[in-house]
């Protein structure tokens, strides 16, 4: 199935249309932040701590006085910028690892395989905490601790499916045209595996934005004053009380981003290999 | 059977190994000099050495590496720097609270993810069928430091049915087991109605339902035994899973487990103490899978140990 083809099955899956109008706005809301943002996300008001919705501050601001919609939005940009680094570069990782030990076995087979076994030995986002807790709180830590968690599953999938892909016959031709190993792994057998890795890439990316979110709110994720949807969640829980509000924008900001791109995943599967039944892959 | 047995109990060890030189070396990815930043920038200089040499620091890495395997063979994990007591000690006082949390969690997910399952998949394509598979979708995306305050405001803060936080009587483990459970129950029904999906369309369902049997005594007694067997398999990995999900749920609800003594030791800088609590996940976590390993094959006669 071509890119266009894919694009027009999208179109026709209600779960695929969904999960991309969404998550286009989102983009679209990452990118245009600074036109959407009536203030300065960062800029405080002291005076006008705390105060509940209304027509100057249509979410509310927070205990510094800041204006809760422009954190929101300035959110999704870091939301959308880890998501996509981290999806980006661990599904390179792990397209290269998982081809290169799926293509030629052997040691490196062997190797990575172990390496696979310890790092999942690890639940989810465990290990990720761990990293950041002894690197320290960071962006570019929080995106390199994501990725060192996040290339494994891209890494299994792929070899999984080289292994079972580098048998068959158009393979068989294109070796004894004297095609090259390098040539028979990118211009054949990834072109070929690449449906799975769309659905893992939509779900990684809802997992992706999980994690941030779910880091930041422990306080392992990005460092103040960037607003972090997690890290609002976190400071909004000591209001619970007297301003609920603290915490209902930036929840239904994480809530929307984590189904749009779950709905894509699951789209992109159903579209994709319709024989497949909805699973358990979805990211959480 | 018996060398199956063996043969899993034996990979298990070289994943041990790894997880535990993992958690040894993150010590080593500290920027700077982890003992001083346990103590602060304006600790003395004999301070710091002291704790240097309690903590093994000053030796070779290969030395503080075997004596890390060593202690952890006689259950030894080092001593917490801002409790002053044994990491393990701390750990075990914890434990209970978090596998408590964890097996409600479960038996929470289950219970509500079973019937649910069941209701869609007896009608796939149905509106209830749509409507609750929607449901499941909406729940796996909930996050639960969103679907955790959430809960907090409506039963503790509005309704004020339950409390807000703590570790006490059964009430006290409502919202944070719900809270835990949320997803892996949605995770759940999706598995429950794909696998039911599945058996009813196999040839010993036509027979039963040609022998005139009720179409409850077909799904539960029939279809759903079947179905239930990669659901075991689930609920054993994603026991990892809740313990990994516990260290936030346990955040949110002050709930005195393992999870929250991370988080807690994370923000100490206490390094043997988030070691200790990361092996106590990790192990778990292994443990658990290889008694789903073992449990697969008992519950599936089908499945051939080799």
């Amino acid at each position: 199935m071509n890119l266009f083809a894919i694009l027009r099955a999208v179109g026709s899956n209600r779960l695929a249309l969904f999960g991309t109008a969404a998550g286009t706005l989102l983009i679209l809301v990452a990118l245009l932040a600074p036109v959407l943002t009536p203030f300065a996300f960062e800029s405080q008001n002291l005076p006008l701590r705390l105060r509940p919705p209304s027509a100057a501050h249509w979410f509310g601001t927070d205990e510094l006085g800041r204006d809760i919609l422009s954190r929101v939005v300035y959110g999704t940009r870091i939301s959308m910028s880890v998501g996509f680094s981290v999806v980006l570069v661990s599904s390179l990782v792990g397209l290269l690892a998982g081809s290169l030990a799926g293509y030629y076995g052997g040691w490196f087979d062997e190797a990575l395989m172990r390496i696979v076994d310890i790092l999942l030995a690890f639940p989810g986002i465990l290990l990720a905490i761990a990293l950041v807790a002894f690197w320290g709180p960071g962006l570019e830590k929080l995106i390199f601790a994501l990725v060192s968690v996040g290339w494994v599953g891209y890494a299994r999938l792929v070899r999984g499916q080289i292994l079972k892909v580098r048998e068959l016959d158009f393979v068989r031709a294109a070796r004894s045209l004297g095609a090259s190993n390098a040539r028979i792994i990118l211009r054949h057998l990834i072109p070929n595996i690449i449906q799975p890795i769309l659905v893992q890439a939509s779900i990684g990316m809802a997992g992706a934005i999980l994690a941030e979110a779910s880091l930041s709110f422990l306080g392992l994720g990005v460092p103040p004053p960037l607003p972090s949807w997690g890290a609002m969640l976190n400071d909004g829980r000591s209001h619970l009380f007297d301003a609920p509000y603290l915490v209902l924008f930036p929840g239904a900001a994480t809530m929307l981003a984590v189904l749009a791109f779950n709905f894509l995943g699951d789209g992109l599967r159903e579209v994709l290999n319709p024989r497949l039944q909805s699973g358990s892959r979805i990211a959480r | 059977m018996r060398s199956f047995l063996l043969r899993r109990l034996l990979l298990t060890v070289p994943v041990l190994l790894g997880v535990v030189t993992l958690v040894f070396s993150f010590i080593h990815l500290v920027p700077g000099d982890p003992v001083q930043i346990m103590l602060g920038e304006g600790a003395q200089a004999a301070d710091v050495e002291q704790l240097r040499r309690k903590l093994g620091l000053d030796q070779p890495v290969l030395v503080q590496y075997g004596r890390y395997i060593w202690d952890l063979l006689h259950g030894r994990l080092g001593t917490s720097f801002r409790f002053g007591e044994p990491v393990s000690q701390i750990i075990l006082s914890r434990y209970p609270a978090t596998l408590q949390l964890a097996t409600l969690s479960l038996c929470f997910g289950a219970s509500l993810a079973i019937p649910v399952g069941v209701l869609a998949a007896a009608r796939p394509g149905s509106w209830i069928d749509r409507l609750l598979t929607s449901a499941t979708l909406l729940g796996i995306s909930l996050p639960n430091f969103v679907s955790g305050p959430a809960a907090i405001i409506l039963f503790s803060v509005v309704l004020g049915w339950l409390p807000v936080s703590g570790r006490g009587g059964p009430a006290h483990f409502v919202l944070p087991a719900v809270t835990l459970g949320a997803s892996l129950s949605a995770i759940l029904t999706r598995m429950v109605r794909a696998g039911m999906i599945e058996e009813l369309q196999e040839e010993y369902v036509k027979t039963a339902r040609s022998k005139g049997l009720t179409e409850t005594t077909v799904l539960l007694k029939h279809a759903l035994r079947n179905s239930l067997i990669p659901v075991v398999t689930v609920l054993g990995l994603q026991f990892g899973t809740l313990l990994a999900g516990a260290i936030i749920t346990e955040t949110i609800f002050a709930w005195p487990g393992v999870g929250r003594l991370t988080v807690q030791a994370i923000n100490s800088r206490d390094y043997p103490l988030v070691q200790g609590c990361l092996l106590a996940i990790a192990f778990t976590y292994v443990t658990v899978n290889l008694l789903t390993d073992l449990a697969y094959g008992l519950l599936d006669p089908r499945i051939k140990y080799r």
